[in-house]
C-alpha cells in the first residue's frame, strides 16, 4: 500500500501547467518523443483489439463459415436470427439473472466483509489474504475444484450435507436444471467477491473516522452512523464496484464453460457460451461475429449510460 | 464522583456489548473463511488421495500418502514442456505490457499536447472488451496474420487487452508524482527521455509491480486463446495441459487433485509475496481513495 500513500500525499499539490519554454528543446524533438512513445502501445492496440472488434461489425453482416471468402451478404440476418433464437433470448436472461443475483448478493456480502474484516479488526489482514485468494487462481482450477465439490457421486458438498441432514439424497448440482445456475453463480461469488471486498475497504480506509466518531458522541447508534455517515461516503465506490460488477456479469464466461459447456439442456448458458457454441463450434463466424457485437453493445450502451448518469459525479472533482 | 461511575458502568455495558458483537463477527469471519479454503485444502490433501478416499474422507490426511500422483506427473516431459510455454507466454505478455503502457501512461500523465485526452480515451475504451468476450473476433484476425501455432499469436492479444487497464493504472501514478521533481530535472539538464527513465521510472517502481503482477496473473491464468490459436499441443500451456489430463484421468480425482495443487501452490506462495502490489494496483490507479 505504499504507493497509495505516496499518490495520496501528493494529491493536493497542485500540478502546475509544464512550461513547453523552459524545455531545452524544441517542439519539433517534442512531437516526435509522443510519437515515438505511443507508437509500439498503439499498433499492438490498434491491430489485435480495435481492429477485431471492427471487423466484426463487418463479418455479422455476412454469412461465413470462416474459411471460404465473404460473399453471401445477408444484411442483419444474423441479427433477427440470434434474436429469434429461443436458446439466445434464455441466454440472455441468464446473463441478466447472474448479474441481478451478483449485486443484490455478492456485492452487499463483499460490503458486510469488509466492515467486518475492515478497519480494527485483529486478525483482518489474515481474513483480507484468505477471501481475495481465490481471484488469482485460473478460472481452470476453480472449475476443477468446485466440479468436485459438486460431484454427484461423492463430491464434497454431497458428503458434508450427508453428515449434517439425515436421510440425505445426493444432488448432481451441476446437473439438475432447476439448481444449476445457482450451483454457477455460488462458484462466482466465491472467486469474484474478494475483488469487490478489496475496494470496499480501500474506499473505507480513506473516510476520515473522526466524521463517525463525531456522529456517536452526538449519540447516534451503530446503525445510523452507518446508514447516515459510512455507507454515503462509501458512495463512490459502491458506484464503481456495481459498474464493475455488472460488466464482469456480462461477461461470465469461462467458468461456466468448463463446469457445464452451457447445459444441462441449455439451463447455464449465457451470452458468451452461446456465442462460442453456436459461433466457433459450429463453423459460424459471421453469426458469432453478429452475437459478439450484441454483446459488445450492451456493455457499451450500459457503460456510456451508467458513467453519464451515474459516476461522472464521483470523478468529476478528482480528475 | 457520581458521574463518573456512571460513565464507567455505561462504558462497560458498552464493552460487553462491543465483545458479543466481535465474538459475531469472528464466527461469521471464520465461517466465510472455511467456505473459501474448504473446497482449496480439499485439492491439495486431495492429490495424495484416492478417488475413494476422496469421497468417504474428504477432509481427512490420507492412510498411505500418494506420492506416485505427484511423482508421475514431475517426471513427465509433457508437464515441463508446458509448464515452459507458460513461462513464455507470461514473460512476453508481461514484459510488452509492462513497456509499451509505460510509454503511453508517461505521455497521458506528463506531456502536454493537443487532443492528449481524446487519445487516452481511445485507449480506454478496450476496457469495455474483456479478453474473455473478444476472443471470436480475436481469433478471426490472428489466423488472418498466420499466426495461428505461435505463442505470438496469444502474446500480442493478451497485451493488447492489457494495454487499456495498465496504462490507466500507471497514468495515476505517474500523475502524482510532484512536477517539481519534473521541472528540477529538466534545470538539470534531463532530457524528456532522461527523466522518465532516471526519475519517472524507479519513482514509479510500486506502480510497475501490480502492473507486472497483474499481468503475470493474466497471462498466466489464460485459457480461451491458447486454445483457439494453439492446435498444436506441443505448443500447449499449463491450462490446456491440465484439461487434458482431466480429459484423460477423469475419474481418477486423486491424480487430477495432484495436477491441481502443483499450479495452486505456487500461485498460493506468489499470491502471499505479492499480495501488496495486487492491492496497490487494484485500489490504487484511479479508486478515488
Amino acid at each position: 500500500m505504499g504507493g497509495r500513500t505516496a499518490q495520496r500525499r501528493f494529491r493536493f499539490i497542485p500540478r502546475e501547467p509544464t512550461n513547453a519554454a523552459q524545455r531545452p528543446h524544441t517542439r519539433g524533438e517534442q512531437l516526435l518523443t509522443i510519437g515515438l512513445f505511443i507508437l509500439p502501445g498503439a499498433v499492438i492496440y490498434t491491430v489485435f483489439l480495435i481492429m477485431p472488434i471492427i471487423q466484426a461489425g463487418h463479418y455479422s453482416l455476412y454469412d461465413w463459415n470462416g474459411l471460404g471468402p465473404l460473399v453471401e451478404f445477408i444484411g442483419f440476418g444474423n441479427y433477427t436470427r440470434a434474436f429469434e433464437h429461443n436458446i439466445f433470448q434464455n441466454a440472455v436472461v441468464n446473463s441478466l439473472i447472474i448479474t441481478a443475483l451478483s449485486l443484490m448478493i455478492q456485492l452487499p456480502l463483499a460490503i458486510v466483509l469488509a466492515l467486518m474484516a475492515g478497519r480494527k479488526l485483529p486478525g483482518r489482514f489474515l481474513f483480507r489474504s484468505i477471501f481475495f485468494m481465490p481471484y488469482i487462481f485460473s478460472e481452470i482450477i476453480t472449475a476443477i475444484i468446485w466440479s468436485f465439490v459438486y460431484n454427484p457421486g461423492g463430491g464434497l458438498l454431497n458428503t458434508v450435507l450427508a453428515t449434517i441432514i439425515p436421510d440425505y439424497t445426493p444432488i448432481g448440482w451441476l446437473a439438475n436444471r432447476d439448481v444449476a445456475l445457482l450451483a454457477i453463480f455460488f462458484v462466482i461469488t466465491w472467486k469474484y467477491f474478494g475483488l469487490h471486498m478489496i475496494l470496499y475497504m480501500a474506499g473505507l480506509q480513506s473516510i476520515n473516522s473522526e466524521i463517525e466518531e463525531a456522529a456517536r458522541i452526538d449519540g447516534a447508534s451503530e446503525f445510523g452512523v452507518l446508514r447516515y455517515i459510512t455507507l454515503p461516503l462509501l458512495g463512490p465506490t459502491i458506484r464503481l464496484t456495481i459498474y464493475l460488477s455488472v460488466l464482469g456479469s456480462l461477461n461470465q464466461f469461462v467458468l461456466i464453460w468448463i463446469l457445464t459447456t452451457g447445459g444441462p439442456a441449455n439451463a447455464t448458458q449465457v451470452m458468451a457460451s452461446y456465442m462460442y457454441r453456436f459461433g466457433i463450434k459450429s463453423f459460424n463466424l459471421g453469426y458469432g461475429s453478429a452475437i459478439a457485437v450484441i454483446i459488445f453493445g450492451i456493455s457499451l450502451l450500459f457503460s456510456l449510460g451508467y458513467q453519464r448518469a451515474i459516476m461522472n459525479r464521483d470523478y468529476a472533482g478528482s480528475v | 464522583m457520581a458521574a463518573s461511575n456512571l460513565t464507567t458502568r455505561s462504558q462497560r455495558r458498552l464493552t460487553w456489548h462491543q465483545l458479543g458483537m466481535r465474538l459475531l463477527q469472528y464466527i461469521f469471519l471464520i465461517a466465510v473463511s472455511l467456505i473459501i479454503l474448504g473446497p482449496i485444502l480439499t485439492a491439495v490433501l486431495g492429490g495424495l488421495k484416492t478417488t475413494g478416499e476422496l469421497y468417504s474422507e474428504p477432509f481427512g490426511l490420507p492412510a498411505t500418502p500418494r506420492w506416485e500422483n505427484y511423482i508421475s506427473i514431475l517426471q513427465s516431459k509433457t508437464f515441463w514442456r508446458q509448464l515452459g510455454n507458460s513461462a513464455i507466454i507470461v514473460i512476453g505478455t508481461v514484459s510488452l505490457t509492462v513497456t509499451t503502457s509505460a510509454l503511453l501512461a508517461f505521455v497521458f500523465s506528463r506531456l502536454v499536447f493537443p487532443g492528449r485526452e481524446v487519445i487516452f480515451n481511445f485507449f480506454t475504451l478496450g476496457l469495455l472488451f474483456p479478453v474473455t468476450i473478444a476472443f471470436l473476433p480475436v481469433f478471426i484476425q490472428i489466423r488472418q496474420l498466420g499466426l495461428v501455432d505461435n505463442h505470438l499469436g496469444i502474446i500480442l492479444p493478451l497485451v493488447a487487452f492489457g494495454i487499456p487497464g495498465s496504462t490507466l493504472i500507471l497514468r495515476g501514478f505517474f500523475r502524482a508524482i510532484p512536477s517539481e521533481l519534473e521541472d528540477s530535472a529538466y534545470i538539470d539538464g534531463c532530457g524528456t527521455i532522461g527523466f522518465f527513465w532516471y526519475v519517472l521510472l524507479p519513482l514509479a517502481r510500486p506502480s510497475l509491480g501490480a502492473v507486472v503482477v497483474l499481468q503475470t496473473i493474466v497471462a498466466w491464468n489464460e485459457y480461451f486463446l491458447p486454445l483457439l490459436v494453439l492446435t498444436n499441443d506441443s505448443k500447449w500451456p499449463l491450462t490446456l495441459g491440465i484439461m487434458q489430463f482431466q480429459g484423460q484421468y477423469g475419474t481418477d480425482w486423486g491424480r487430477v487433485m495432484a495436477f491441481v495443487s502443483l499450479l495452486i501452490v505456487p500461485a498460493v506462495l506468489f499470491y502471499i509475496f505479492t499480495q501488496r502490489y495486487i492491492v496497490t494496483g487494484l485500489t490504487g490507479g484511479e479508486l478515488k481513495g
